[in-house]
């Protein structure tokens, strides 16, 4: 694939994942769409493009790790898993329900493909580094990747994972980090400014670069430039993006970080993705 | 006299030899925990994230997803407090085989004081789903059990002291996690014991011996899951039990073996053990004292009960 097609191809991908985390909120009637959709074009591009992965064989020793840290998006996760072969489609509409593989948040004993199982912010990134730190004595290629909250960076204990990862050279690490700029009662500016997270990461020993997290030809890019980079430092993408990005009445709106569209909402939010980001 | 700590750190060198996927992971209290000569001798197998307990079990976790075995190491109050919500969401939660195993459990950091004397620790780690409880008695059930934890799958907890206590099995004995070991039979009244306070019971029972009470003596390594059917046994061939722990006597063996007589409907039960109190800074047996822990105590209860 030329480089144009593959960003337009991961660009549709981006938009089905929108549509399908936003159907399975929709119809769970709960959920988290805002961040979901920020971290919409991050999963297209991971999942269908980057992650070494057997949708046949999900715990192939050897594939590539994922950890959601903010796993309240698990729409996004779910729909990429769905959407790569994980699970039966149908598994779109069980979100949330009892009895469902898909639980409010990620559950690794009843999801396919979900690698920890997360939810309470701050602990998945610890969990990464315990993966990566593992495959790496083994001798294992394979990388770990993990995406983070910009309001998760409240949490202590990421800067303790850090640490662990800068301490034991963890360049088999690729966290992401969406730097939306809300968290769950309103703008991080005002709930705890997060500050620069590419400086903070970067003082803390990391390898970092800060692209659009909106921009497929950025992600692409920078996932073709750390491939096969291995320079005893683990890599932090901060992506800018935009809470709730692709549907217009969402965007940059805190509200939309944990409640469902009703059916008006739904319809003008897909026909809104249909016509791709503006 | 051995301190049980020592038999953490002594079993797991014999232990890294036989599983390669025996992780250690310190939080920089290796020195105090024991874990200085695995360290020096499995150096691949070693992980010091610094004094970062929270992280320490993610870490763990995240090891336990490969099918490595880790054990986190650090202090009981630590390993069971600050790292509680981790324990819970990203080991017991999915069931990951992590083994939290801990030094200075119960009063016997006795002079740091109470902000290190974890007396609420069993009971905290006893109500997460999927998590096996234990205290050794001595050093060489520690050793055993130990391994009997790296050899079963599934999140344990287990916690072991920092002083030396009296030997009170020997280099061949075999427990079974999950079930009470017999220690002394006697059908007149039942003491349950767990953890080092092991010795305090054992007197206990010589003792009421020598005031013609004859004793049987159990000890309650893993409380749990709870050997129900010693407990039920004891309370039907007993009639009155005596528990004995180095605890808050809310929500640790004393509890647990409450909940069984409750459901029972028969028998009569005294704990000793915390009274619901924090430490301070002092002599190991002044604590206990301060909390009728004692012979003494035991042998008072043990009478008021077969009035
Ligand atoms: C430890 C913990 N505290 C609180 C919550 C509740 N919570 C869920 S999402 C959220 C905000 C997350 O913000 P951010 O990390 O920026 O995620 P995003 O904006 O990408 O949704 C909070 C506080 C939680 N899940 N875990
Ligand atoms: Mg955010």
């Amino acid at each position: 694939m030329g480089n144009q097609e593959k960003v337009s191809f991961l660009k549709d991908k981006a938009k089905e994942l929108r549509k399908t985390a936003l159907t399975m909120i929709h119809e769970a009637n709960s959920g988290h769409p805002g961040g979901s959709l920020s971290a919409a074009d991050i999963m297209a591009a991971l999942y269908f493009y980057e992650l070494k992965l057997d949708p046949q064989n999900p715990s192939w020793y050897e594939r590539d790790r994922f950890v959601l840290s903010k796993g309240h998006v698990c729409p996004i996760l779910y729909s990429s898993l769905i959407l790569r072969g994980f699970m039966d489609k149908k598994e779109i509409y069980n979100l949330r329900k009892f009895k469902s593989i898909l639980q409010g948040h990620p559950d690794m004993k009843k999801t396919p493909g979900v690698d920890i199982s997360t939810g309470s912010l701050g602990q998945g990134l610890s969990t990464a580094v315990g993966m990566a730190l593992g495959l790496k004595r083994d001798g294992i290629g394979s990388r770990v990747f993990c995406l983070v909250g910009d309001g998760e960076t409240n949490e202590g204990q990421i800067w303790e994972a850090v640490q662990t990862a800068v301490k034991y050279e963890l360049d088999n690490m690729v966290i992401f980090v969406d730097n939306n700029r809300i968290q769950n009662d309103g703008f991080c500016d005002e709930i705890m400014p997060v500050l620069d997270l590419k400086d903070k990461f970067q003082a803390f020993g990391c390898e970092t670069y800060r692209i659009d997290g909106h921009k497929m030809e950025e992600i692409v890019n920078i996932l073709d430039q750390i491939r096969g980079r291995r320079n005893k430092k683990p890599i932090v993408i901060v992506a800018s993006t935009v809470k709730g990005k692709g549907v217009s009445f969402m965007e940059d709106v805190p509200k939309w970080h944990g409640v469902a569209p009703n059916d008006e909402e739904f319809e003008q939010a897909l026909r809104e993705i249909e016509e791709g980001l503006k | 006299m051995k301190a049980l700590r020592e038999a953490f750190g002594d079993e797991l060198l014999e232990l890294a030899k036989e599983y390669p996927e025996l992780y250690v992971i310190d939080a920089d209290i290796g020195k105090s925990c024991k874990t200085t000569e695995f360290q020096a001798r499995f150096c691949k197998q070693h992980v010091n994230v610094g004094i970062a307990e929270q992280n320490a079990a993610g870490v763990a976790a995240g090891l336990a997803t490969l099918g490595k075995i880790p054990i986190v190491s650090t202090y009981a109050i630590f390993g069971s407090l600050r790292m509680c919500e981790q324990i819970r969401q990203e080991i017991c939660y999915p069931n990951l085989n992590v083994k939290v195993m801990c030094s200075h459990g119960g009063l016997t950091p006795a002079n740091d004081g109470a902000s290190h004397q974890a007396i609420e620790d069993m009971g905290v780690m006893r109500t997460l789903p999927n998590m096996t409880v234990i205290a050794p008695a001595d050093y060489y059930s520690a050793r055993n059990l130990v391994r009997k934890a790296v050899e079963m799958y599934g999140p344990v907890y287990m916690r072991f002291t920092r002083d030396a206590f009296p030997f009170i099995y020997d280099e061949n004995i075999q427990l079974e996690i999950g079930k009470a070991n017999l220690l002394k039979e006697g059908n007149d009244i039942a003491v349950i014991a767990s953890g080092e306070i092991m010795s305090v019971a054992i007197n206990a029972c010589e003792a009421l011996e020598k005031e013609g009470i004859n004793a049987r003596l159990l000890d309650m390594h893993t409380i749990k899951p709870l050997d129900e059917r010693a407990v039920v046994e004891a309370i039907e061939e007993c009639g009155a039990l005596i528990t004995v722990e180095d605890h808050n006597i809310i929500n640790g063996l004393g509890s647990a073996v409450a909940e069984v007589m409750a459901e029972c409907g028969k028998g009569r039960l005294k704990r000793i053990g915390v009274r619901d109190k924090f430490g301070e800074s002092g002599p190991y047996e002044e604590l206990l004292a301060s909390n009728g822990i004692t012979v003494e105590e035991i042998v008072k209860s043990a009478k008021e009960l077969l009035k």
